[in-house]
């Protein structure tokens, strides 16, 4: 038995939990300030009217609907990849679950808000809801909008019981090793857990379920939000390819997200040892495979519509292709698709920096590619009377930036709280069940920090399963 | 047997005066929004008169269009909205209910035709406009969508008139405010279930197409206009 190694594993990640840096301090003030700005935009937003937005005729939905969309699309960084991940048992995503699949939660709690602060009359937005209400009446279930409702709701409900269910066993391992309020948290959320046989089948089989049935659930959702504008009959949108298009985005800025995530991770809570070259290595072959992908999408996109010729669609097509819109377009272009390949398809090039400057151009390439599916169509309907313009206003960038913030926020209070590499499952993946090559790496890396290399015997968790 | 009403918009007729797009705002409540407002794009018209431009200077061609919400017999609009505030009615109206509404402006995106509106802020009319309201209509909150309603108010009322002396409503006496206003006559507004009623026979026009037909929204709005091949016909 390597007692040691699973008590400096153990150690290592419960650490952040009792020890705070000045860094915690200054990260929460800062975002707080930005989300707080951003609180008072909404309140301004919400006591004068939606005016108060760039939006205008024709250009009804804008930044808030592109970044629903964004928000949504970076959501997919979690459960799904951890899901994938979990079912075929890849070895190296240990380390890699949670902090993928808090990414989801709060993705879509943060993008589900846009819907709502979008809406003329956000105090009503409970109409949406199927309930017997005075009014007798019911949502109207043709509405894509009534589809989101569920589908969102549905994502967010299991993602929470995704992220939640492993959390458990480690929530007691902190109940154990705290005293007084800590003791009586970390208790309350440990649910009464005490390792028994009986919960760790039960806790196995229960991410076993979640793990199948989170994948459709996961397509599904981005797949409805993208019925938002392929349902409605406005040039370019109208498209069946908006479907795959929509969940190939998401699964391609969501791993964006997630290595973005583990770098700031990696560097302000020194878990070096814990998330590895390796892991960017095989994230950024991820992201290039999915990177290539999307190239693909939007060739076949252009391509069919250029070639179709539909003069309406035209008037879309070539606004963003060499008109006002083509700036951002060859942006996107460049950052979603030309310098990820050329980063990415180098191994010698796909290091930790190199996947974090693809994953910076990736995120913001497919907040552009949003915006450009919304805002140009809208802005070029069938009748070239009422054609439009969008710009945004303060109030709208001052709502965007805080969703950000709060992304910030509320992942470094999770990190604070809850340890954000899954413990029991490093220790289960310490015995011979352990990929190789991580090991290998984590051999290299223990020896370089000076301290006694992983062993390869089975920890107290792993003998007693 | 149920009304069901159209209209048909002469364009060899109309001048572009934009009596139409005045009355609409008397009888409807519309708010004029400021200057700056509009030069924003928040300006609201139910009805707007397009100008198409044929020719080089200085043998220039000037196209009107009046513009309103075509009634749809297969409304996108319709569909979209999660709330029912967009709804068809037993005349086959595209009917809004305001109170339903709360601000998705999904209808507006749906509709090709961009002729629903959104408040943007509460209405205001400059003094002494805000003396002038119809009581028959309700004036709109910020946050909701609103658009044409083929002047249901005066719809409603010829109905209750009618049915009170156990008659059908008489052809051509219910006008909507536009129709009513318009000097060269252009529009004709009528209840397209009775044959023998202006508009249908005007709907019957070979002189008459829809608007964006081929989106397949089917539209009770029929613009007539000369056409080349009618122009060529012997008759």
């Amino acid at each position: 038995m390597n007692r040691t190694l699973d008590k400096r594993l153990a150690d290592d990640l419960v650490r952040p939990l009792f020890h705070t840096s000045v860094w915690f301090y200054a990260i929460v003030v800062a975002a707080g300030t930005v989300v707080a700005c951003g609180a008072g935009a909404w309140g301004y937003q919400l006591w004068y009217g939606i005016g108060l937005s760039g939006k205008r005729w024709p250009t009804f939905w804008a930044l808030y609907l592109t970044n629903f969309v964004f928000w949504i699309g970076i959501s997919h960084a979690g459960t799904l990849i951890s899901a994938i991940l979990r079912l075929v048992n890849a070895g190296w995503r240990r380390p890699v679950t949670r902090c993928a699949e808090v990414i989801t939660v709060f993705a879509l709690m943060i993008g589900a808000m846009f819907p709502i602060i979008h809406l003329g009359r956000p105090w009503l937005a409970f109409w949406l809801f199927p309930y017997p209400s005075s009014r007798e009446i019911w949502p109207n279930f043709r509405s894509p909008l009534a589809w989101d409702f569920f589908a969102i709701n549905t994502y967010l409900t299991g993602s929470v019981l995704f992220l939640f269910l492993p959390m458990i066993p480690d929530f007691a391992l902190v109940r154990d090793r705290s005293t007084g309020w800590r003791r009586t948290l970390y208790g309350t959320l440990a649910f009464g857990w005490r390792g028994t046989t009986k919960q760790w089948n039960r806790l196995e089989t229960a991410m076993q379920i979640m793990a199948v049935a989170i994948l459709p659930v996961a397509v599904s959702v981005h797949t409805i939000v993208s019925f938002d504008f392929s349902m409605a009959n406005v040039p370019m949108w109208h498209s069946t390819i908006f479907g795959p298009y929509f969940v190939a985005g998401a699964i391609f800025s969501g791993i964006a997200g997630l290595i973005l995530a583990m770098a700031a991770l990696r560097k302000a809570l020194h878990l070096e040892r814990y998330l590895l070259p390796l892991h960017f290595d095989n994230l950024g072959k991820l992201l290039l495979l999915m990177c290539i992908l999307w190239g693909y999408f939007v060739f076949n996109e252009r391509l069919t519509t250029w070639y179709g010729n539909e003069p309406s669609e035209m008037a879309v097509f070539w606004a963003t292709q060499r008109g006002d819109y083509a700036p951002l377009y060859w942006t996107m272009v460049i950052g979603n698709f030309v310098m990820p390949l050329l980063i990415l398809a180098n191994p010698k090039t796909r290091t930790i920096l190199g996947t974090v400057i693809a994953s910076f151009g990736v995120v913001i390439g497919m907040w552009l590619e949003r915006f450009l599916i919304v805002v140009p169509s809208l802005t070029h309907k069938q009748l070239p009377y009422s054609w439009g313009t969008y710009w945004p206003t303060p109030v709208e960038l001052f709502i965007m930036a805080a969703t950000f913030a709060g992304m910030i926020l509320l992942y470094t209070l999770f990190a604070k709280f809850v340890p954000i590499i899954s413990i029991w499952e490093m220790r289960a993946g310490l015995p011979s069940r352990m990929d190789q090559a991580v090991l290998a790496e984590e051999r290299l890396q223990s020896t370089r920090l000076d301290s006694e290399p992983l062993g390869s015997t089975a920890g107290p968790e792993g003998a007693s399963r | 047997m149920a009304y069901r009403w159209g209209m048909a918009v002469d364009l060899d007729k109309c001048t572009g005066c934009e009596a139409c797009v005045t009355a609409c705002h008397a009888e409807n409540n519309i708010p004029t929004v400021s200057a700056q407002q509009a030069a924003r794009g928040r300006a609201m018209h139910w009805i707007r008169v397009e100008r198409y431009y044929e020719g080089d200077f200085p043998d220039v061609r000037v196209k009107f269009r009046p513009v309103l919400c075509q009634h749809c017999d297969n409304a996108p609009c319709e569909a979209v909205c999660p709330t029912y505030a967009a709804h068809h009615n037993e005349d086959g109206l595209n009917a809004q209910v305001y109170n339903r509404c709360i601000g998705t402006r999904y209808c507006a995106n749906a509709c090709s035709y961009n002729v629903r509106f959104f408040n943007f802020f509460n209405p205001e009319w400059p003094k002494p406009l805000h003396l002038q309201l119809n009581p028959d209509v309700s004036v709109r909150e910020v946050g909701v969508m609103e658009k044409c309603t083929f002047c249901v108010q005066r719809i409603r009322a010829a109905k209750i008139a009618a049915k009170a002396e156990k008659r059908a409503i008489v052809d051509g006496v219910l006008q909507p405010a536009c129709a009513q206003a318009c000097p060269t006559t252009a529009i004709v507004f009528g209840d397209l279930n009775d044959p023998e009623s202006r508009v249908a026979r005007l709907a019957r026009s070979p002189r008459g197409t829809k608007l964006l037909e081929d989106l397949g929204a089917e539209p009770k709005i029929t613009y007539l206009q000369k056409q080349p091949w009618y122009e060529s016909d012997p008759r």
